[in-house]
């Protein structure tokens, strides 16, 4: 089956190759910020549905990779000089090199003991980080204003970051959807229906957990790099909430775990919510408690999510809606 | 000296970190759910004996009584909204919907409470043994906490529901086919759950000031005490309260009091890797 005649494919590359393509053409700030935030979460939320959607791994504390890698990306460029490009790659391979050696020892666990893991993993970073010299320890660091200066000034710097983003987010759709159709991908499948039956049936489990956490890992550690170095600090607190982590976990529910599509369409429906419950004058002092009601009449009346309820409602859309 | 000091101090909050951390294991060993709305439970716990001590006048100690029923019946309430019709999901379910109470009881608390630090105005003064200073209110928070380690005991052992709560978690089914209603079993079981929350809630209360956001920390603490006594071990949970309120009370005597975290959350991974059943549990 060649890949690139699906209509699945194309779909979610051209939904986002659009929106970033519309925005770089209006060139305005407002736009662009919100614009930031959606496609952010697309990617953090796609990034963790490769491990939570796939392998059915619940990882409750993925936030910390895009901590630890913003963390380094940052500390590159605002310490060492680094351009933006190689440092956000940087941010990116560190984390997934501590994936790789987190995940050889948690990986072995399940369910809800590998969740927990995972918020331990968290809040043990964050403390860390809160003490750890080099990184600026409980207050953070700052980026130097001349280090915006190398992309012609502030403004400018800031949509070569969107740019940076908006490709970004491209790359993790693509590498959701090559891998959810590969033979890997089906391995892992395998795993999250029944891990000791895959095994028999000769997939290799632990070391294609470690390559799926290792890859769900490599894009936060980017995207942190680009979030921190577009607001211009970072601190233990912003980089490692465990809040974050979840809000990952319920746009991936929104939507419907283990579709390529899903993720997308949950962090942009719950960005959208958000930003409506915010402003709207009469939910803005409860607008967590309704985002809260919201999401417990998913959980409980529809578990598949959005995309994953039009697919079993409507069979034709499947080899659309991947 | 200094050693012995603190870590008196340290056990002796140790025990009302067993009792929240008991409220979580008895959830997980009855029904394998991780209970994610602990915190906001915690915090709740601490402002219920607050109104009844600002606005009924009511002694903090006397008001752990009717706190610990508003737990118990907020643990009902909970069950039945949130959790009862995803015990059999996978696991994802049940953390998310624990988790959207979370954030519905912490919106609705921010609302009504708001984010401000609020005390509870009662001082017993401290009692003076050789070198040690120890104030009352942490002795009685002791206190407390043992008479409700004991009192679930005496219920989860000598009692029939008591029983039937120990048989529904040993083999859910087979409960069943004996004639145990399992739903009013593990709503009851969430219940005592919740309840023992909200009185650690009210203990800590006595204390430390707090804010509506306050349960976040203690509900991570009880995490890490779950498993350090074995998750579903209630015996465990105090004995691993103890462990942690101990380390609590001593690594700041030779290191800085910031890395405490680091020291906690770093064992809780290691426990979890090389003894998941937890320091007591059986291999």
């Amino acid at each position: 089956m060649k890949f690139w005649r699906q209509p699945g494919f194309w779909l979610p590359l051209a939904l986002v190759f659009l929106w970033g393509g519309i925005v770089l053409v209006l060139k305005q700030d407002t736009i662009r910020e919100t614009t930031f935030t959606v496609m952010m979460f697309m990617a953090l939320a796609s990034s963790l549905n490769i491990l939570l959607g796939y392998t059915g791994y619940v990882s409750f504390g993925h936030i910390v990779f895009f901590g630890l890698g913003g963390y380094t990306g940052f500390f590159l460029i605002s310490e060492m000089g680094w351009p933006l490009y190689p440092a956000a790659l940087a941010g990116g391979a560190l984390s997934g090199v501590i994936a790789l050696l987190v995940g050889l020892a948690v990986l072995r666990l399940r369910g809800a003991y590998f969740a927990l893991a995972t918020i331990g993993i968290n809040e043990a970073a964050r403390a860390f980080v809160s003490n750890f010299g080099p990184f600026g320890g409980a207050t953070g660091l700052f980026v130097n204003f001349s280090a915006y200066e190398k992309y012609g000034g502030a403004g400018q710097a800031l949509w070569t970051t969107f740019t940076f983003l908006w490709i970004t987010t491209l790359v993790v759709l693509l590498v959701s959807y090559l891998v959810k159709h590969s033979r890997f991908g089906l391995g892992l499948q395998a795993i999250r229906e029944d891990e000791d039956a895959a095994m028999v049936m000769g997939v290799q489990a632990p070391r294609a957990k470690t390559i799926t956490y290792v890859i769900s890992a490599f894009f936060p550690g980017i995207i942190g790099t680009l979030y921190f170095f577009k607001n211009g600090n970072v601190e233990p607190g912003d980089a490692f909430q465990l809040h974050m982590s979840i809000e990952m976990l319920v746009m991936v529910m929104l939507g419907g775990m283990g579709t390529v599509l899903g993720p997308m369409v949950g962090a942009t429906a719950y960005q959208g919510l958000r930003g409506y419950l915010l402003t709207s004058p009469i939910f803005k002092d409860l607008h967590l408690a309704v985002a809260g009601l919201i999401l417990l009449l998913i959980i409980l009346f529809v578990p598949a999510g959005a995309v994953g309820w039009v697919r079993g409602r409507l069979p034709a859309l499947r080899r659309v809606l991947e | 000296m200094q050693l012995i000091s603190s870590l008196t101090d340290g056990l002796l909050l140790g025990f009302v970190y067993g009792v929240a951390a008991m409220g979580l294991t008895l959830i997980w060993g009855v029904m394998t759910v991780i209970n994610l709305a602990h915190g906001p439970v915690i915090a709740l716990g601490m402002f219920g004996t607050y109104l009844f001590f600002t606005h009924l006048g009511l002694n903090p100690y006397l008001a752990l009584a009717p706190v610990a029923l508003f737990g118990l019946l907020l643990g009902f309430i909970i069950y039945g909204m949130a959790v009862h019709r995803v015990i059999n999901a996978p696991h994802l379910s049940s953390l998310l919907a624990t988790f959207a109470v979370n954030m519905i009881i912490i919106g609705l608390g921010t609302a009504i409470f708001s984010t401000s630090p609020q005390n509870i105005d009662y001082s017993l003064g401290s009692m003076q043994i050789g070198f040690l200073t120890i104030p009352f209110s942490r002795l009685l928070a002791t206190l407390g906490a043992v008479l409700f380690t004991a009192a679930l005991y005496l219920f989860l052992y000598f009692t029939r529901p008591g029983k039937a709560i120990r048989a529904v978690a040993n083999n859910r089914r087979a409960a069943e086919l004996m004639g145990i209603p399992s739903s009013q079993v593990l709503a009851l079981s969430f219940g005592l759950g919740t309840m023992l929350a909200a009185v650690a809630g009210g203990l800590i209360a006595t204390f430390f000031p707090f804010t509506i956001l306050s349960g976040g920390p203690y509900e991570l603490k009880s995490f890490v005490i779950c498993v350090l006594g074995g998750l579903g071990n209630p015996l465990g949970a105090l004995l691993g309260g103890l462990i942690l309120g101990g380390l609590e009370g001593l690594i700041p005597t030779f290191m800085p009091v910031s890395w405490v975290p680091v020291v906690e959350f770093g064992l809780f991974v290691l426990v979890l890797l090389v003894k998941p059943s937890g320091l007591l549990g059986a291999k």
